[in-house]
């Protein structure tokens, strides 16, 4: 399909590129900073109406640089999401409350669009594109408060872990295009079969996937999220666990949905390797947490070996798996996120032990945070239980009995940890020093009500959710 | 006129996608970190070139690619210098071993 024709089926795009160029304008507008994080929820929510699904049907927009079909539909769904909550969350954080509170939000859209053009992406520029678009907005966002050292530190971090990562995927994507003579997808991997281009090949597949290991934080490459979860501003942070880790995931999906075949087997070998080790390294780290950012930091590192169990199998139900388990986990994580900023904007801590007492302190928020922590456990009848469900069921499929043992052992360590958390709200004593609960603000209750809504009903009726997405 | 064997360019841009990569491992300054950075962007860059001469299908992809990525670098180092000056105003360093208040 020619440009022309394409512009049709890329409304949501446009708009929301309109709409971050729109919220810079308005931030020089106006006085009250809030009025363009409104602006950007209606931007968002206009998107969101403009989106048509496929259904069935593979468009293949712009010569075949994107390929509009239901995966991407639905991650665009995610995005749109993900970046929505983080809005809201934004608008009530006392940290941001200066001048440059309307660029956060204009910054934002921009990171929507990002986001909403990976998953459709096809080939390896665009992915290459967007994946360094997504990477740059995050750098900055990283970094945003401004007097805040340790938000400079993460920043910093973040930029040269990222940069390397970046420089070595678009070396293997020079390779895969080498090999292939083409940078489409479908074109690389039918190269990729035959034998005199397997070396160059599998060198630049190697490449390609470390630096999308670094987007969702697969193990040797998970050492900057610690820190940067814990530097970032919190809404940042909630963003950074979900957002650019499911566009890694989406990116895998896209690369390994044109694979499928027998000859790729050994890829899946590496694949359950490094999804063990990521699961493992994750959960035995975050069991000595102080910090709750730094906890959740280890906690979303062993998420992603998890849902990394779904594509290490190779098979239709894997990777509809790891869109369950990824959609389960951003109403769980980012709800989670919305009690650590109203801890943080009471308290103006984020340490484990400020919440100690939260059940007394504040009821209604410590229930809300055991909702959460039970379905990143995979307690029924949680949304996090249906994904864990998922993916345990195609390793299963898949004859990975060995990741499926590792993972289960794996769940039982988080049990314990997520625990801990419930136990410190609910059993230990608040301290005398510790500052009551205030009236909350508004945004993050809305928060914490829609995920909640979210978690509950994708854990009670996971048919209905499921048909939905696959039809 | 004689054309470059493939073999010399590409072994030509590994050693210098490892001087890159050595370079942002060893490196304690964090302008030196990024200047390494860039290094291994236009490892990428030559590679990209010499294959649209040889192997490509459509040897413009490779070129235009390449013109992308040089963007991207100069992105990268705008985003990087800016976030660096941050970080000077707020720590007085720019040495990557110095920063070291986000522990575990």
């Amino acid at each position: 399909m020619g440009p022309v024709e394409s512009l049709k089926y890329f409304i949501p795009e446009l708009i929301i590129l309109c709409g971050a160029f729109g919220a810079f304008l308005l931030d020089f507008a106006v006085r009250n900073k809030r009025a363009v994080g409104i602006f950007s929820l209606f931007v968002m929510a206009a998107a969101a109406f403009a989106m048509k699904n496929p259904a069935g049907e593979t468009l293949s927009l712009f010569y075949g640089f994107f390929h509009l079909d239901v995966f991407a539909h639905w991650f665009r769904i995610f995005a749109l999401i993900a970046v929505s909550v983080t809005l809201m969350l934004a608008m009530d954080y006392p940290p941001l409350k200066n001048r440059y509170e309307g660029e956060f939000y204009g910054l934002f859209l921009f990171m929507a669009f990002a986001l909403i053009t990976v998953a459709a992406a096809n080939n390896l520029l665009m992915i290459f594109l967007a994946v360094e678009f997504v990477s740059l907005l995050s750098y900055l966002l990283t970094g945003f408060l401004k007097h805040d050292p340790k938000a400079k530190e993460a920043a910093v971090k973040y930029l040269l872990f990222g940069s390397v990562c970046s420089g070595i995927m678009l070396y293997g994507i020079s390779l895969l295009y080498g090999a292939a003579g083409s940078i489409e997808l479908g074109h690389v991997w039918q190269t990729l079969r035959s034998p005199s281009m397997s070396a160059l090949g599998t060198v630049g597949v190697l490449c390609f996937f470390a630096g999308l290991g670094f987007k969702i934080s697969m193990a040797p490459f998970h050492m900057w999220a610690p820190d940067v979860y814990e530097g970032a501003p919190t809404p940042v942070t909630a963003f950074l666990t979900v957002g650019p880790k499911a566009l890694g995931f989406a990116v895998f999906t896209r690369v390994l949905i044109t694979v499928f075949s027998p000859s790729f087997a050994h890829w899946g070998v590496v694949l359950t390797a490094l999804s063990m080790l990521t699961m493992t390294i994750g959960n035995l780290t975050a069991i000595s947490q102080t910090n709750i950012k730094r906890f959740f930091a280890y906690s979303s590192i062993a998420q992603a070996g998890y849902i990394l169990m779904g594509l290490a199998v190779f098979s239709p139900l894997g990777q509809n798996a790891v869109m369950i388990y990824l959609f389960a986990y951003l109403f769980t994580n980012l709800g989670a996120f919305a009690v650590v900023c109203l801890v943080e904007g009471a308290s103006g801590k984020s340490n484990i032990s400020d919440y100690a007492g939260l059940s007394e302190r504040s009821p209604a928020t410590a229930f809300f945070m055991t909702v959460f922590l039970l379905s990143l456990t995979g307690i029924p009848p949680l949304a996090g239980f249906i994904g864990k469900y998922y993916v345990f069921a195609a390793a299963i499929e898949g004859k990975a009995i060995a990741l499926a043992v590792v993972a289960a052992v794996n769940s039982a360590v988080a049990a314990y940890y997520y625990f801990r958390i419930i136990r410190v709200m609910y059993l230990v004593p608040k301290a005398e020093t510790q500052p009551t609960f205030g009236t909350s603000p508004l945004y993050p209750k809305i928060v914490l009500w829609l995920m909640s809504a979210g978690v509950v009903t994708l854990g009670l009726f996971p048919g209905y959710f499921i048909k939905l997405l696959f039809g | 006129m004689t054309l470059i064997p493939v073999e010399h360019v590409l072994i030509f841009s590994l050693l210098l996608f490892a001087i890159g990569l050595y370079g942002t491992l060893t490196r304690r300054n964090i302008i030196g970190i990024l200047i390494s950075i860039e290094l291994m962007l236009n490892a990428a860059n030559i590679n990209l070139v010499v294959f649209a001469k040889t192997t490509s299908l459509s040897p413009e992809t490779g070129q235009v690619f390449a013109v992308f990525v040089i963007a991207i670098a100069a992105v990268t180092v705008a985003v990087g210098l800016a976030i660096v000056l941050a970080l000077y105003r707020s720590r007085k360093t720019i040495f990557a071993d110095e920063v070291h208040l986000l522990k575990w």
